[in-house]
């Protein structure tokens, strides 16, 4: 902007910074989540994420074992061994707690009981004497730490902690509840673009005025709704289909102050009502776009005999594929980010959690486990990244018809 | 396992197939019922009569789901807001009485005041700045990404990601929040900032403008880069300066569009659920509406008729907004 018309100034690098400053600050609070999900409890708690890239230091002390088991090497006595139980490698080491890096690796300290000590890089250390002795030593040392990283709290929260359980409830909520208003939408949009029947221009305006009602508005009175049809109906536990589409979860108190015995909160339920949610804005993003599509083709093809359903499957479809494509994009991200309605009419049970239910839970309950939740809350988003640098450019197509054509 | 994939790939199947069956089903039902290939009259009034049934049946699930998720809660929440704790008993107006004279609904009116004076300013600030800065550099749409990319993440998500940045130890431990860190770096104390009062609002909105700010860039970039050249190619000759340029020519030509940013922010903002709910539920003086209708529909009982009056308000505040939304972006379009 600042170098408009092929000028190039020098504000140029300017702008170079402040672009970078603010890529760092949007990225870094994820970048940080990221590392810390593949770090350990320990190191979480110890130090900043910030610090997992470059080797730590730490001062830790050894213990050598008794002098009567030194070996005689060369006339001399020695005790060996490494103070170094894991991998690392050892900077500085000392023989006093006062002095305790008094030493570089490699040195020879002179002990004042006439004996030598020295540690090398790797952590081994030869302590002597010229003549038999007894006793044990403390040696202090400074250890550096190389960045380590661990795939373990991944392993965990997949296998033990039932995450896994929420990444399949997640997907199986939202892909019908993607794929179902697409369908409806796509129908929908069709007639109220191309078909001629009385009342047309009341519903366009109708699916226009519901853009504005919040689903906040609808869900006191849709869970009341579903617990009368679960009252009503006895959905059959034996058969396959009773097994899929209910899930037992937590009853709601009715009028009269009972307990409702049949859960309605199922799948079933949620994917009509995240396609009730998302119907409005469906069918006025692809009706505007269907309308767009150039007459001729479609009016040829009704001369050439081809009925409305034919020019829509064969014509409309196709043509329409990136608006299709990109309230896809937002449906599916949408229903895979939502936590509100997943509440309500999901049950609240452990195994019929979605990942956001899942996190809001580790959030409240383990506010302390942050190596779990850093995990589960990477495998939570990283569907959604995915899909997002995927099928960026469908997305950014799709705002751009929602909001300002 | 296997199993649990094979029930979620079964459970899926059967959604969507049964969402197929019926527009193909119902097709094919109408052609047979109405067979167009009969001869003479009879065949031209088959298909006359398959012609104004078809529109209905394309439309129908979509009437259907509409009507019931949308068009009987609204009708639904008026009810309810007129009656007591589990939707039997008419009270009048009692609940709209108890929520003017609230102390808690005040405290969440508040914040949602002050969410909506910051966030869409703040978000559609930087959008604007990012947007206009990243036109002119060679890596601007990597840029334009990685600051679009909150967008996918989800407000929870979102919120896990702040926790870490914002988490706080003692003074004196090492501290492993980034915040908490850069401040003990230049030599200020620790503070505890999810529960700082009033100020813990601002740091909530933070992660509100870390996710909307892309929305806001995606949008105006496309804006900016719809202004005529000739408008800049005249004030460059006129010796006008970037910054000039910037406020005077192109700001006043995208204004539409900011206002249409600004307003979409602002109804995100007036429904913000999530965050809240996740990060404090409304403790330390942090309450929103959203967070308080969720509280009173669902928690410790629940009574519905205090929950349907806050989500009524709610919808109260978004429609005057949505509605000149809507009709500016008609407008734009030349009214379709």
């Amino acid at each position: 902007m600042l170098s408009i018309g092929g000028r190039k100034s020098p504000l140029i690098w300017a702008v170079h910074l402040s672009v970078l400053l603010l890529v760092v600050i949007w990225t870094i609070p994820t970048a940080g989540l990221f590392i810390t999900s593949f770090r350990t409890a320990d190191q979480i708690s110890v130090s900043g994420w910030w610090t997992a890239l470059s080797s730590s230091e730490r001062n830790a002390v050894a213990r050598t074992p008794d002098a009567s088991t030194a070996k005689e090497v060369n006339g001399k006595y020695v005790v060996t061994g490494n103070v170094l139980q894991s991998g690392g490698s050892v900077a500085k080491f000392g023989w006093s707690s006062l002095h305790p890096t008094q030493y570089d690796v490699g040195q020879v300290a002179q002990l004042r009981d006439g004996t030598t000590l020295t540690v090398a890089k790797d952590g081994t250390y030869q302590w002597a004497n010229d003549k038999p002795f007894s006793g044990t030593r403390r040696i202090f040392f400074t250890a550096k730490t190389p960045p380590s990283f661990t795939l373990d709290n991944y392993v965990h929260v997949l296998t033990a902690n039932g995450m896994l359980r929420a990444f399949i409830n997640s997907l199986t909520v939202a892909v019908p509840a993607t794929v179902i208003p697409i369908l409806i939408a796509a129908y929908a949009a069709f007639a109220l673009a191309w078909m001629q029947f009385p009342g047309r221009s009341l519903l366009i305006a109708i699916v226009v005025g519901l853009l504005v009602v919040p689903l906040q508005m609808s869900l006191i009175p849709l869970l009341t709704l579903y617990n009368a049809i679960g009252h009503a109906t006895v959905v059959p536990d034996s058969s396959l289909m009773g097994h899929v589409l209910t899930i037992s979860g937590l009853g709601l108190h009715s009028d009269d102050g009972k307990m409702i015995g049949i859960n309605p909160k199922s799948y079933l339920g949620i994917w009509l009502a995240h396609t009730g949610f998302g119907l409005p804005l469906a069918i006025y993003l692809l009706r505007n776009y269907m309308v767009g599509l150039p007459r001729e083709i479609i009016e040829s093809s009704r001369v050439d005999g081809a009925t409305d359903f034919q020019i829509f499957r064969k014509i409309i479809l196709p043509l329409s594929f990136p608006a299709l494509a990109s309230f896809a994009i937002f449906q599916f991200l949408w229903t895979w980010n939502d936590l509100l309605v997943a509440t309500v009419f999901l049950s609240h049970q452990q195994d019929s959690l979605v990942m956001t239910g899942k996190l809001k839970d580790l959030l409240g309950s383990h506010g302390g486990d942050w190596e779990i939740l850093a995990a589960s809350a990477f495998i939570s988003i990283s569907v959604p990244l995915l899909v997002f640098f995927a099928l960026q450019k469908y997305l950014v197509r799709g705002l751009l018809a929602g909001s300002v054509k | 396992m296997l199993q649990q994939l094979l029930t979620a790939a079964i459970t899926i199947g059967i959604g969507i197939a049964a969402a197929f069956a019926y527009f193909y089903g119902s097709n094919i039902l109408i052609d047979r019922m109405f067979p167009g290939s009969v001869p003479g009259d009879r065949g031209t009034r088959n298909i006359r009569i398959a012609s104004a049934i078809r529109p209905w049946l394309f439309l129908f699930p979509a009437i259907f789901a509409l009507t019931l998720y949308l068009v009987y809660p609204v009708i639904d929440s008026i009810w309810l807001s007129f009656h007591g704790p589990s939707g039997v008993k008419w009270v009048g107006l009692k609940n709209y009485i108890w929520f003017a004279n609230n102390g808690t609904i005040h405290e969440a009116l508040f914040n949602n005041f002050l969410w909506l004076l910051v966030v869409p300013a703040a978000s559609t600030f930087f959008g604007l700045i990012v947007a206009a800065l990243t036109d002119r550099i060679f890596w601007g749409n990597i840029a334009k990404s990685l600051i679009f990319m909150p967008m996918a993440i989800s407000f929870v998500g979102a919120t896990v990601i702040w926790k870490f940045v914002y988490d706080y130890r003692g003074p004196g431990q090492t501290q492993i929040g980034l915040l908490n860190a850069v401040v003990t770096w230049f030599g200020g104390s620790p503070q505890a900032w999810i529960t700082l009062p009033f100020w813990n609002n601002f740091f909530l909105m933070v992660i509100l403008i870390w996710i909307q700010t892309g929305f806001a860039m995606v949008i105006l970039s496309a804006a900016l880069r719809g202004i005529p050249e000739e408008t800049i190619e005249a004030a460059v000759l006129d010796g006008a300066n970037g910054l000039q340029i910037f406020f005077r020519i192109m700001v006043p030509q995208i204004w539409a569009t900011i206002a249409v940013v600004w307003t979409t922010i602002t109804i995100t903002v007036l429904k913000v659920f999530d965050i809240v709910y996740a990060m404090t539920n409304g403790q330390w003086n942090t309450d929103v509406l959203a967070n308080e209708m969720y509280t009173w529909m669902f928690e410790g009982g629940g009574d519905f008729g205090r929950g349907a009056t806050i989500a009524l308000i709610i919808m109260l505040l978004v429609v005057p907004i949505m509605v000149w939304n809507i009709r500016n972006a008609n407008r734009e379009m030349g009214g379709h």
